[in-house]
């Protein structure tokens, strides 16, 4: 009987707390091209973004994620162009990051038709840029990208660029440091299981959606439909960020969206003819 | 082809509202010259982030006058997000700031918590359902008219914009037990606290149906 009740109420709170999950596909871009690697390297061309773009936008993701892998890498961004292009044609939020140094480089971005900006290397060297972005646009703009990688049981470290650099950080603390800043939403990538297909990793998800209130974006690790149920009812994340099992099509959006809807998990009913 | 003038005052995706109103049919132009915005007979007043910038930065341009003309020449007038915001008379949003006083309301914080105390997230984000608020039918006649209840459009918000008089509200979505106002409209003056260019085909309806208002 005492367990009964208990967990009546475990699964009340779930229902209270849990919100609609959004379904992300994320496009890694270098230069002209969308790309996919595995641990973020090893990067293989896929084809063109703008045609994956509209196909995903066609099928119903509720947002685009860009990644310029290789900006912080060369101090530039390519992906003006392809964003400009994009919003001819895709008509859901769009986040883009690589490469964004100043709040002038956000800004820019925000003009060709992004709606947040996902910042990760020049932040750690500069946390301030996370106020500044925040400060004038609003920290709904401001997506604070952390690539995390874990140094021991329990505990993940912050990487940069791409996930070749180490910094020292500590995901958790980064992560309320970057909050306190002003960052109003996290995107966090496992740099150990991106492009793995092993599923998400939910101790990490776990480590920060606990220690958090604002919207926490879990990518890198997606195998299967199902790995989505594990890193919303046991990761309690906001959204979910995919890439190889899209491009690759082993999955669709509308299947991730079938197996939501099976597993109770709320997510935006798709009125597409 | 219907005419839209779209305020350019430094804030808002202007690219993404262009974009979704061309892909409607529309003409658009993207303006700061007040005979420019005065002359359209439909005007966008976007904006994304905060209400204390996004006046000043309309009173910079001396554009705040020229939006209450729009409302008061009887353009058709479509605030977004903080666009729709700065319509209603102030906002508490980092203490108490004067909005544009066109529809009487206040621009308030979403509660963080639900009814049953259980804590939500602020900002907003997300999509969410279209509902209809009591007394409503249907929305025929208006922006929404190509939109049934319970579809879902594109919210990205932390405040929310409440008229006084609860007839102006004419779509509301439920965020945890907090009931917030996603579409106000009192005679040729519209707002949508969601954004319709980012809202898919759902969206591009409202936009189509602003075009043909």
């Amino acid at each position: 009987m005492e367990v009964a009740s208990c967990r009546l109420a475990q699964s009340e709170r779930v229902f209270c707390t849990m919100r609609r999950v959004r379904l992300i596909a994320r496009l890694d871009i270098k230069g002209p091209n969308l790309i996919k690697g595995i641990h973020l390297e090893g990067l293989r061309v896929i084809g063109s973004p703008n045609e994956h773009a509209l196909k995903y936008y066609h099928q119903g993701a509720d947002e685009l994620i860009y990644m310029d892998c290789v900006a912080s890498l060369y101090g530039r961004n390519s992906l003006e162009e392809i964003i400009q292009n994009a919003a001819k044609d895709v008509f859901v939020p769009m986040t883009v990051g690589g490469g964004i140094r100043s709040v002038e480089d956000a800004t820019n971005l925000l003009r060709c038709g992004a709606d947040k900006v996902a910042v990760n290397t020049a932040a750690v060297a500069n946390p301030q840029l996370i106020r500044g972005i925040s400060q004038r646009f609003g920290s709904q703009c401001m997506v604070l990208s952390i690539e995390a990688k874990q140094a021991c049981p329990g505990k993940w470290e912050v990487y940069t660029d791409n996930g070749r650099e180490r910094t020292g950080l500590d995901v958790i603390d980064w992560v309320k440091k970057g909050i306190d800043l002003g960052a109003g939403e996290i995107l966090l990538t496992s740099v150990d299981r991106e492009g793995t297909r092993k599923g998400f990793d939910i101790p990490l998800i776990q480590a920060v959606t606990r220690e958090i209130s604002v919207p926490v974006i879990a990518s890198g690790g997606m195998g299967k439909t199902e790995d989505m149920i594990d890193a919303v009812r046991e990761g309690k994340v906001d959204a979910i960020a995919m890439a190889d099992i899209l491009h690759y099509e082993r999955a669709t959006i509308d299947d991730i969206r079938s197996v939501a809807v099976s597993a109770d998990i709320e997510v935006r009913g798709f009125e597409y003819a | 082809m219907p005419e839209v003038a779209v305020i350019d005052y430094g804030l808002g995706n202007l690219l993404s509202v262009r974009r979704g109103l061309e892909h409607c049919g529309a003409t658009v132009t993207v303006t700061s010259d007040p005979d420019t915005i005065l002359s359209a007979p439909r005007v966008v007043l976007p904006g994304v982030g905060a209400f204390a910038h996004g006046m000043a930065e309309l009173r910079s341009r001396g554009l705040d006058t020229i939006v209450r003309k729009v409302a008061a020449q009887g353009s058709i007038l479509l605030g977004i997000c903080l666009g729709m915001q700065m319509l209603l008379d102030e906002s508490e949003e980092f203490g108490k700031t004067k909005g544009l006083g066109i529809i009487p309301g206040r621009v308030v914080s979403i509660s963080p918590t639900t009814g049953n105390g259980f804590s939500q997230k602020i900002p907003h984000i997300g999509w969410n359902k279209l509902v209809l608020p009591r007394g409503f039918v249907n929305w025929e006649g208006s922006l929404l008219q190509e939109v049934s209840p319970g579809e879902s459009v594109y919210f990205v918000h932390s405040f929310m914009a409440v008229p006084n008089n609860p007839k102006y509200r004419i779509a509301n979505c439920l965020y945890g037990e907090a009931s917030v106002p996603a579409t106000i409209a009192r005679d040729n003056i519209y707002g949508c606290q969601f954004h319709p260019e980012k809202s898919g085909e759902i969206g591009l309806k409202i936009l189509h149906s602003f075009l043909s208002l």
